[in-house]
């Protein structure tokens, strides 16, 4: 095992990038994406033959389909130098003390049994393939809210699982998504009851501890009828100098007039390919809003999407993305409109600095079937200096009629005069940056919960340092 | 000494244009110095150079603060030494709190975190001179507000900052009446000892309310001639014309 140190690799050190010998795989698979693994996934896993099916079709779909040519940056992929299956642990635990402590140790590292403490609905922690640890406060599961690891989802709830599994994100959607479909392991499954409001977070970190090693957790989030929850993620990874693989899946069904907040701070170190699929259906007046906030990986390929299925509805997609040396952020949005008079707005922020590059990809479609359909995109790009770039690549397809779209979009640079202007008033040149940046993110910053919200801010923060010259 | 702001024999250029050429000044703390001048006479660039804006080179000359050369410094360095500018065009700066802002910067000229609580107190009152209201320190700096709220900004923060010596960058221009009475009350409750202010404006209507004891007149980069305040008077009643002329004839710079 070869690990570097982080600060070799990140200019501001990435305080997440420690990696724990300690923590050994009981499960070792050979590397590459094989039918073998799959296998020995269900045989260990003990999954119905439905699955095992599943999985296997996946991956010859995996293995069949090819990258796009717009989706940048993924041809250096070596697929058989990854390990698909890795577990540290036999079974999730329901209480803090039965996770294994070498691995509550790293999460200690995190600061995420601080999380525990504080006022969470939910927290769960996943390491590796398998969620470590997942509970849920006796208020919510007293009234019906169901908030566990996917797998134990399949084996518990059957119905529900099968009702929604793979509806809105089937395995020939995308490439990752078939590689996701045919490898998944952890993840949550979350069941909001009709008219139950969770009104406090649910709360999932993921982390990757091997080498060379592909995380394929599967969320799924099914809000009933008139329904609330906000579901919160974090991940990270140490630094290697080898490269991991990162392709999630997570498909939410937002019911009549039920709300979703799904928040993801992604953090992951600079050697992990993070390509993750995420779609929200929605249904008669609902409201999904997707806060994205990439800052880390090496390559990010992730454009949240809400597909308006019924009438009424509102899709909200924040996006942030903080593209440091070594990193593209190839992230974005998509809406998709099928019904009439749904609403959707796109805010989407990206910085680039010390080379980084940072693309926003977005699809605004409306069908013909969605009448009177009102779309606002937004997309602002700061860059902080003449190495890094960024690119912003729209489409708009309208069919429906009545349709009110505004798309508006900005490059800019950290100005000469608002730094002067800060600086006449005895700011540090250094802090009138971070200021100017930090008030750049703003708008999205404020959406997302205090704690991360300082974080964001920490580590943009960090990025930055020496960026303007 | 340790009580004047100098400007001795200033030169600036913009690219390669030379557009101040040979400013002379002295401002001793407890004055109220104006200098007027027709458009394009060089008065904005001196409020920039003073506060070392990166456009603006100086070729030669020297500023001094208490008898220390700020043209080495930065720009947040001479600030925090006591030197204020306020902005003819304050610029936006968006996402930034005015609360975050302030107390930023008032740390950073005090060299130290001020408590909190005294800070909110001491803003609260200069706020009320000002008659700003509370919703403003949740808004963003300078983000869409009229040209009469960034004024009175700038005077707050003045107020808040406390420097030694203050340029006012046409703090006229722009405002009504009533605004610009507000103002001139602020300034008016800083002006005292501790304290030299510079007011550029191209009318003589500010300095009915904050009573200058010297006028300067600028044209095309250097002075040409400084007095009491009856200049002004003069001024508004002839225009730059005659001074022009007069300056024509007989370029002689006159030391404040």
């Amino acid at each position: 095992m070869s690990t570097a140190s982080p600060d070799q690799v990140l200019p501001g050190a990435y305080k997440e990038g420690f990696h724990d010998v300690n923590i050994k795989a009981l499960h070792k698979v050979p590397k590459g994406p094989t039918h073998e693994v799959i296998d020995y996934m269900c045989d260990t896993k003990g999954e119905p033959d439905w699955m095992r099916q599943f999985r296997h079709r996946s991956l010859d779909l995996f293995l069949k389909a090819t990258i796009p040519e717009w989706m940048p940056g993924l041809r250096d992929i070596d697929y058989d130098a990854i390990t698909y299956y890795a577990s540290p642990i036999e079974k999730s635990a329901r209480r803090w003390e039965d996770v294994p402590i070498e691995i509550r140790n790293t999460y200690d590292k995190l600061g995420i049994a601080k999380e525990e403490q504080k006022l969470l609905g939910g927290l769960g922690a996943q390491i590796d393939s398998e969620m470590a640890y997942h509970n849920i406060q006796e208020s919510l599961s007293k009234r019906g809210v169901i908030f566990l690891s996917c797998d134990d989802g399949m084996k518990e709830y059957p119905e529900i699982f099968k009702e929604h599994f793979a509806k809105s994100i089937p395995p020939e959607d995308n490439k990752f998504a078939a590689l996701n479909s045919a490898f998944w392991s952890g993840g949550s499954f979350v069941y909001v009851p009709k008219g139950v409001k969770c009104d406090v977070p649910l709360s999932v970190y993921f982390r990757i501890n091997a080498e060379q090693f592909g995380q394929f957790e599967r969320t799924l989030i099914i809000c009933e009828d008139d329904s609330f929850c906000h579901y919160v993620e974090g991940c990270s990874a140490p630094v290697y100098t080898t490269n991991s693989l990162h392709s999630a899946v997570v498909e939410i069904f937002v019911k009549d007039r039920a709300r979703c907040r799904y928040t993801t701070i992604q953090n992951w170190s600079t050697d992990v390919y993070n390509l993750v699929t995420k779609r929200a259906f929605l249904y008669k007046n609902s409201v999904m809003e997707w806060v994205d906030g990439n800052l880390g990986s090496k390559r990010t390929v992730k454009y949240p999407s809400c597909y308006m299925l019924g009438e009424g509805g509102h899709g909200e997609i924040l996006s942030l993305a903080s593209s440091d040396k070594g990193m593209w952020q190839d992230a974005g949005a998509k809406l998709v409109f099928f019904a009439p008079n749904c609403t959707g707005r796109i805010n989407s922020k990206s910085i680039s600095g010390h080379g980084g590059r940072a693309s926003y990809r977005g699809l605004v479609q409306v069908n013909e079937a969605a009448q009177n359909c009102r779309v606002q995109v937004n997309c602002d790009a700061l860059i902080l200096d003449e190495i890094s770039r960024s690119d912003t690549y729209p489409v708009m397809e309208i069919d429906g009629d009545l349709a009110t779209i505004e798309h508006e979009a900005s490059v800019s640079n950290v100005s000469e005069e608002q730094l002067f202007y800060l600086q006449s008033r005895g700011i540090k040149k250094e802090d009138a940056v971070a200021m100017i940046v930090n008030g750049f993110i703003e708008p999205i910053v404020k959406e997302l919960p205090m704690e991360f919200a300082v974080e964001i801010n920490r580590l943009i923060n960090l990025q930055m340092e020496g960026s303007v010259g | 000494m340790a009580d004047t702001f100098e400007i001795q024999d200033l030169h600036v250029k913009i690219e390669e244009r030379e557009i101040l050429k040979g400013v002379d000044l002295v401002v001793r703390k407890g004055e109220v110095h104006a200098l007027m001048g027709p458009n394009g006479s060089g008065k904005s660039t001196l409020a920039n150079a003073i506060l070392g804006h990166p456009k603006y080179t100086v070729t030669s000359g020297k500023i001094l603060m208490k008898g220390e050369n700020i043209l080495e410094m930065e720009t947040d360095e001479r600030a925090r030494k006591g030197l204020f500018l306020a902005f003819q065009y304050p610029c936006e700066v968006p996402g930034v709190r005015q609360s975050n802002f302030l107390r930023l910067a008032c740390n950073a000229r005090a060299g130290r975190d001020m408590d909190v609580m005294d800070f909110y107190k001491k803003l609260e009152d200069k706020m009320k001179v000002l008659d700003i209201d509370e919703k403003f320190l949740k808004r963003y700096l300078n983000e869409g507000f009229s040209g009469g709220e960034k004024k009175r900004n700038e005077i707050l923060q003045m107020m808040m900052l406390e420097p030694e010596f203050a340029v006012m960058d046409e703090t006229d221009s722009g405002l009504d009446i009533d605004a610009l009475k507000v103002v001139s009350r602020g300034v008016n409750e800083l002006r005292g000892p501790g304290l030299g202010i510079l007011i550029i404006t191209h009318y003589e209507r500010i300095l009915r309310y904050i009573n200058p004891d010297f006028v300067h007149i600028l044209v095309d980069g250097k002075i040409v001639k400084s007095g009491g305040p009856d200049l002004a008077a003069h001024l508004e009643e002839h225009g730059y014309d005659w001074i022009i002329k007069d300056a024509e004839a007989a370029p002689a710079p006159v030391k404040g």
